[in-house]
């Protein structure tokens, strides 16, 4: 068996089907030209990019048979990350990280911004939703065995997934440094700050002191608009490049048919 | 698995792609209509729920009882459940690290190379058994409510005391109330039974002057209410020294 097919092709239902000159739909006119204009530009990105192999690599690769919903949590967790970080990057630009000023830049937000209580709202049950999601597609996953040979990999990055979502939910959470945000995190504090051994020095590191004060606000700010979403991004990446490269799994009660003599790629 | 597994696992799969479809156009529909779904739940809890805000943080009136997320009531409750204090420690930060470390490394101790379920009996157990005790502590921390009254009758000794201590006594058990100690304390009928120890009968155990300093240097995970102020800390450790296992703290108000 020859390895030399190494690309996916498209599917019969969406290749181009070129024209032959003596059709008579053939008439060169504006779609035409427009269609033409449309490819000889891609094309053009393509001779210096090569982008088209990894758009066919990712596209057109093989999904095994017996693929269902439940393979949709990881996409669906991946959505609730995207809205999070559009409706933040809303909220950061009235936002005010002091201690002064946070609670009325949220006032503000709510009030006067148009439509920002709908976007602060979709910040604030994002975060729950995407929570919820992460856990169901780890359950997922753990179910159907996915994190098996040769997947581990792709599993111990999801863990690192989940504590870094934790982590974006606890340090959000002080930011409108309102009475909850503000006692929720005294107390969050006041049990890490009772752990043996590196308890006793987390509070400070974190805080930037004793207590709960304006420097806890900014570095948890930095933390949660920086620090976890540049970590956040970079792993996703790493999780969806061994998704395609690996393939995902099937359903492990799925039987492959069996098939006689050379397999061949998907060709419908 | 050892390397025969592997072999066949990896034929097995070449089939089940080879007798599949491309994700596009094919699979990605799937993903594409629960895009939609997650993004619409999104909006509709937004639009129900809203963005609303507790009042302005103040470091000084502690009149909020700290509650967490509803996805760490299962965490706040297990704290309940560890009792003897020099295991808190452990219990807060142990459990989840513990909890961590062996999720981070199953691929590597289940060797099992069985994927389904059923054939996975350990494994599936211990999944159902975890995500159960999860739901029903987060039942128990949703049931628990916030904590933020004290309904106790004064005590025979208060009530035949001057008016003045009777005002002092009330204005004690309403800062009590108001200062979130039923969070972590169970006192008389209300509070949350853990992590710190019941104060319904404190009286019996500390002395007026001893239950004051405990909340200006508490022992973590316990805030300091040093904040609060002298007059506010001597009517709550009054109150409190008042609460004794001969007599007082029935429910009623
Ligand atoms: C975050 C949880 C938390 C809050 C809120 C809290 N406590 Fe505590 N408290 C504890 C814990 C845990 C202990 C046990 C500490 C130890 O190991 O000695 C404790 C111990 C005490 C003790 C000593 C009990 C004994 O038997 O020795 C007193 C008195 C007390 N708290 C009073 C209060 C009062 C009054 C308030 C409200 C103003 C309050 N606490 C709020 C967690 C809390
Ligand atoms: C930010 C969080 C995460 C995102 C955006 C994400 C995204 C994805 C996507 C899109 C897939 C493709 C298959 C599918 O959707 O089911 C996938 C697969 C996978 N994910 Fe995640 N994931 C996240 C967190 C996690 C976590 C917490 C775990 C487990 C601890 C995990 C483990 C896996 C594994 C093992 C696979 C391969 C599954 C298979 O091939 O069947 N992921 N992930």
């Amino acid at each position: 068996m020859a390895k030399f097919k190494i690309l996916p092709s498209p599917p019969a239902a969406v290749r181009p089907q070129p024209k032959r000159p003596d059709d008579p739909t053939v008439d060169d006119g504006f779609v035409d030209k427009a269609k033409d204009a449309g490819i000889s530009a891609a094309d053009w990105v393509d001779e210096r990019t090569s982008l088209s192999g990894t758009v066919r690599w990712v596209m057109f690769r093989p999904i095994p048979k017996g693929t269902n919903w439940f393979y949709t949590l990881g996409t669906a967790t991946m959505v609730a990350f995207i809205n999070q970080v559009i409706t933040g990057m809303v909220l950061a630009m009235y936002y005010e990280p002091s201690a002064s000023r946070a609670y009325e830049s949220m006032k503000y937000i709510n009030n006067e911004v148009f439509l920002g209580e709908f976007v602060h709202g979709m910040h604030r049950w994002g975060s729950t939703v995407m929570v919820l999601l992460v856990f169901l597609h780890m359950a997922r996953t753990f179910f159907f065995g996915a994190y098996k040979y040769p997947r581990e990999l792709n599993w111990v990055i999801g863990v690192a997934l989940l504590v870094l979502t934790l982590a974006m939910s606890v340090t959000g959470y002080l930011l409108p440094f309102d009475q909850r945000a503000y006692w929720a995190s005294v107390v969050a504090m006041n049990i890490a700050g009772n752990a043996p051994f590196l308890g006793p020095f987390t509070p400070p590191a974190a805080l930037g002191g004793p207590d709960v004060t304006a420097v806890t606000l900014s570095r948890f700010y930095i933390i949660h608009m920086m620090l976890i979403p540049g970590l956040i991004i970079g792993l996703i990446s790493a999780h969806l490049y061994l998704v395609i490269k690996l393939g995902t799994t099937a359903p492990p009660w799925i039987r492959a048919d069996k098939v006689s003599g050379d397999l061949k790629e998907h060709d419908a | 698995m050892n390397q025969r597994e592997k072999e066949e696992y990896l034929r097995e799969y070449a089939i089940l792609k080879a007798q599949g479809k491309p994700f596009f156009p094919y699979i990605i529909v799937k993903d594409g209509v629960m895009m939609i779904v997650v993004i619409g739940t999104i909006m509709l809890m937004s639009l129900t729920l809203g963005g609303e805000l507790t009042a302005k943080a103040d470091a000084t009136t502690t009149t909020y009882a700290p509650r967490p997320e509803w996805y760490y009531f299962w965490a706040f409750e297990l704290l309940k459940v560890i009792k003897p204090p020099e295991l808190v420690g452990l219990a807060t930060v142990g459990i989840p690290t513990i909890a961590m470390i062996l999720l981070f490394l199953l691929p590597f101790y289940d060797r099992n190379p069985e994927r389904h379920p059923l054939r996975r009996p350990l494994a599936t157990t211990a999944g159902i058994f975890v995500i159960s005790a999860m739901a029903l502590l987060s039942y128990l921390g949703a049931e628990a409510g916030a904590p933020s009254q004290v309904n106790i009758d004064p005590p025979a000794s208060i009530a035949a005391a001057s008016h003045e201590d009777q005002v002092r006594w009330e204005a004690g058990r309403r800062l009590t109330a108001q200062s979130g100690c039923g969070g972590c304390h169970k006192i008389g009928p209300n509070g949350n039974d853990g992590p710190g120890p019941p104060l319904t009968e404190i009286g019996d155990r500390l002395k007026e002057g001893a239950i004051r300093e405990t909340m200006i240097n508490p022992t973590l995970p316990m805030p300091s209410f040093r904040e609060l102020g002298p007059e506010a800390l001597d009517e709550m450790a009054f109150f409190l020294s008042t609460l004794k296992s001969s007599g007082a703290a029935e429910g009623g108000h």
